[in-house]
Parts: structure tokens; C-alpha cells; sequence
């Protein structure tokens, strides 16, 4: 483990990671999507159809707590209101 | 009248707050950090725009969880004024204070030009001065107002709609409605009409040096409050 560089992401060993992915709901205009999916079309790549753009979130967390995992990402890492999040567990 | 003038890490118009509120509008108005849990002795608590946090994770999210955010749902849910302007209206949101959310501009872009806004509520204090389409500044790149369909309904029919984007002459139109906000909302009520969350900037708008004195049709209620 190499904690000598400042901001370097080092996993903890033994410690679960949990990956939560927040994205737009998918009835919302999700603007930055379409300027990618525009962008990738005029390089030329005309197989794009859509693209959207979304968060993920790694934890590394002592346990794998399903409750605590929705707690954290209702109350902080998703806005409920204009988001949904899905979560995996890594190793 | 006393004003809290909250300050978060990355907060840029607090002074811009501070300046309209003891210089125009001519109440009290002190700084309070994001660190401190008590607003005693403030009768309203003024969020102001910027980037707190630098816009981490979402616009107003880590801002929202910050200590004095309690103090401000608190001083709200006992009747206290509140105001949250651009990032501050993000904030509120986050919050709870407010319904809805607010996203990327529609057209991607940052937006700081004058616009025309057009007061839609009639017994908060916030809209009750306001007179006719009123130009204020925004700039802003994520302010495309966002609620649930139940929300919008509800923001209707409580006529806690306190802002649209309008053209100059106070007509609904799609080239006036900058940030493709739903409905042309630009800012929204509390139930009781003392929390106001706009995108726009009145405190930006209210010397004759600074472009114009709309913003005053908003704020001056304050001093005789």
C-alpha cells in the first residue's frame, strides 16, 4: 500500500467496496448526454444514438449494510427528486 | 429586521448580499458561517449564490448538509424568513426547504445576462412589491427548475409560483425561458410565502450603478418589516 502521494487511491485491504451509480431520471432532458452524444457524432462515430452521463460513487465500507448503502445514497449521493442509483458490491 | 448572511466554502455572493442588504434595502445584516448551529437573534437568513463546495456531487448538496442548515430548517419551520438566491435557491432545495431541484441549463451553456421576470404569487412579502416584468441578472450554468408532476401541480394550485421567465413585455415565451426551467419557473414559495428560492440575482439589482434597481422591488419590504 503506497500512502506516501497525497490524493492517490489506495484500497484498504480486506475492506468491501460498494459502487453506487447515480443517473438522471430518464424522463428528465439530460443535457450534458446530448452535447457528448452531439460531440461523438460530428468525430464520427454515427453509431451513437444516445449517450447519458451519470455519477458513480466508490465507498469503502467496514461491512456491506444494505440499509446504510440506501440511507446514503436517498439522503446525500442521489437527489431523489431528478435521480435513481443502483449499487454494487465489488469484492 | 435582522439578516443572517450565510457563508459556505466557495460561497461568492455573500458580500454582494451583505452590501445590498445594509446599504440599499438598509437592515442588519451580518455574516454566519456554515460551521455555526444557531441563528438566534436573526430574522432572516439569507442563502447566497456561488459554488459551495465547489458544486461536489451535486450544486447545494454537501451545502445542505453543513450545520447551519439545521438552524435554517428550524428558523423556517417557526415562521422565520428565508431567501436562497442562485446557488443559495440550490441549496434550499437540497435542503427540503423547497420542492424540486435544479439541473443543467437546457441549452448546456452558463448563462449571465439580464431577464425579465414577471411575479406570479400575490400574498408572500417576497412578490407582493413587485410591479410589472422586473430585469434582474442571473448567472448560473445549472438552473433548469425540476419537480415532480404532483409538485408542479401543487406549486400551482397553492400559487407558490413566485417567479417566471418572461419577455420583456410579461409574455410566457420558449426564447424567454433561458434555462428551459419547467413551467418558465424561476423561483418558488414555501408554503406560507416567507422562504423565496430564486435563480435570479435581486441583490445584484439594486443600485442605479449596478445596471438597475429591480432587484429593490423584491428586498425593499425588509426595511419595514
Amino acid at each position: 500500500m503506497n500512502l506516501g502521494s497525497m490524493g492517490e487511491w489506495a484500497r484498504i485491504e480486506d475492506m468491501p467496496l460498494v459502487r453506487v451509480t447515480v443517473m438522471l431520471k430518464p424522463d428528465l432532458l439530460d443535457s450534458a448526454g446530448r452535447a457528448v452524444a452531439d460531440s461523438l457524432q460530428r468525430m464520427g462515430f454515427d453509431s451513437v444514438a444516445q449517450a447519458r452521463i451519470g455519477r458513480v460513487v466508490e465507498l469503502e465500507v467496514a461491512e456491506v449494510d444494505e440499509e446504510q448503502i440506501r440511507a446514503m445514497a436517498s439522503r446525500l449521493l442521489a437527489n431523489p427528486v431528478t435521480e435513481e442509483w443502483t449499487y454494487e458490491v465489488v469484492e | 429586521m435582522r439578516a443572517a448572511v450565510l457563508q459556505f466554502p466557495g460561497s461568492n455572493c455573500d458580500q454582494d448580499a451583505l452590501h445590498a442588504l445594509r446599504g440599499p434595502v438598509g437592515i442588519e445584516a451580518e455574516y454566519v458561517w456554515h460551521s455555526e448551529t444557531s441563528l438566534q437573534g436573526f430574522d432572516l437568513v439569507f442563502v447566497p449564490g456561488g459554488f459551495s463546495y465547489g458544486d461536489y456531487l451535486r450544486c447545494g448538496a454537501i451545502a445542505a448538509r453543513s450545520p447551519i442548515m439545521q438552524a435554517v430548517v428550524a428558523h423556517a419551520e417557526a415562521g422565520g424568513y428565508v431567501i436562497g438566491v442562485c446557488n443559495g435557491f440550490q441549496v434550499i432545495c437540497e435542503a427540503g426547504l423547497l420542492p424540486g431541484a435544479l439541473l443543467l441549463n437546457r441549452d448546456q451553456k452558463f448563462i449571465c445576462e439580464d431577464v425579465w421576470l414577471r411575479a406570479e404569487n400575490s400574498y408572500s412579502p417576497w412578490t407582493s412589491g413587485v410591479k410589472g416584468p422586473i430585469r434582474i441578472p442571473i448567472a448560473h450554468g445549472e438552473g433548469r427548475y425540476a419537480a415532480h408532476a404532483e409538485d408542479l401541480k401543487m406549486l400551482n394550485d397553492e400559487g407558490r409560483i413566485a417567479f417566471r421567465y418572461v419577455s420583456p413585455t410579461g409574455e410566457l415565451t420558449e426564447e424567454a425561458n433561458v434555462n428551459g426551467s419547467a413551467e418558465s419557473i424561476a423561483g418558488v414559495l414555501s408554503a406560507n410565502g416567507r422562504v423565496l428560492g430564486m435563480m435570479p440575482h435581486p441583490e445584484r439589482a439594486c443600485l442605479p450603478l449596478l445596471g438597475g434597481v429591480d432587484g429593490m422591488q423584491i428586498l425593499s419590504w425588509l426595511n419595514s418589516a
